[in-house]
């Protein structure tokens, strides 16, 4: 079997990955999105690891740390997202404008946005 | 080619146009179906490759638990359930072009390096040495015994950020912790 199918199979999965975190707009999509390119870092590994038949399987015991981590990732993303959705009442990742630079032509529609009091007091809190 | 070829050919067109699918479909739902299909169809791509431990984890920890939670998120955020619109934000081609440019530089790299490299795995090694058959393969036994010996370090760090990590989604997700208003 030629290496380079599971190489090529995993450069096509991390562009659909790049394309997904760039393009969608649902926070949730962008989450899956990340997990695509994660899993095409994976078989890059695991094709890696058989390959060079390593003694001590370091890829394939990197993948499984890397499941792990994302499994971590994708926890906390998901609570950070419920938050975000509790104070603002919708999750599009290009409409949370208000930690943005203020530009002068744009500056109004950032404005508008409602105010976000729980987080800022709950930092406060902290 | 030989079957294994075929196989994972097959399996890999599965896992990238489902990929393909979850970041185009117009249904937050059929996304996440999507993604079972995907990380299915990579766990065949591990087990081809003879990494059969890695493969059953990625079925128990993906399609399982990562998967069920992000369909719980569709949920929780009230999203409609049927096909809508604007999903896709304005840079839709923006997006569209890095992609394109990362996916042409990454397979020209890579196909460039490894077009006739072929998998060196533990079919390849001389009939007489038991050892390298014994050790190449990625099944549970030799797995286990190379994270519990050689990678135990890490293994234990990991096993303290995930506690980190179940500790700041459940201090995220509370509602009943005081605010200033209380005190």
């Amino acid at each position: 079997m030629h290496l380079a199918f599971p190489l090529v199979t995993a450069a096509l999965l991390f562009s659909a990955g790049v394309y997904g975190v760039l393009a969608r707009r649902n926070a949730i999509l962008v989450l899956m999105s990340v997990e695509l390119m994660l899993n095409a870092v994976n078989l890059n590994l695991v094709a890696f690891d058989v390959h060079l038949r390593d003694r001590l399987h370091g890829g394939q015991v990197l993948t499984l740390f890397t499941i792990v981590i994302a499994a971590a990732e994708v926890g906390l993303g998901l609570a950070i997202v419920l938050l975000v959705f509790r104070n603002r009442r919708m999750i599009d990742v290009d409409r949370l404008r208000s930690l943005a630079e203020s530009e002068p032509a744009k500056s109004e529609p950032a404005k508008s946005e409602p105010a976000e009091p729980s987080t800022a007091e709950r930092e406060a809190v902290k | 080619m030989t079957g294994r070829d075929v196989v994972f050919a097959l399996l890999g067109v599965v896992a990238v146009g489902a990929g393909l699918l979850v970041v185009t479909t117009r249904q937050l739902v059929h996304a996440a179906l999507w993604l079972v299909v995907s990380f299915g169809a990579l766990a065949g791509c591990y087990l081809v490759l003879t990494a059969e431990f890695v493969a059953w984890v990625q079925v128990l920890i993906y399609v399982g638990a990562v998967v069920v939670l992000l369909l719980f998120g569709i949920m929780l955020t009230r999203a409609p359930v049927g096909p809508s619109e604007g999903l896709d934000s304005g840079n839709r081609w923006a997006a569209l072009a890095v992609a394109a440019g990362t996916a042409a530089l990454l397979v020209t790299v890579l196909v460039m390096g490894f077009r006739w490299t072929r998998l060196n795995d533990a079919r390849h090694c001389p009939p007489d040495a038991s050892s390298c058959t014994a050790q190449a393969n990625g099944s549970a036994e030799h797995l286990g015994a190379s994270v519990f010996r050689t990678w135990v370090l890490p293994f234990e760090v990991l096993s303290v950020l995930l506690l980190a990590a179940l500790v700041g989604a459940i201090v995220l997700s509370r509602t009943d912790l005081p605010t200033r208003k209380d005190r």
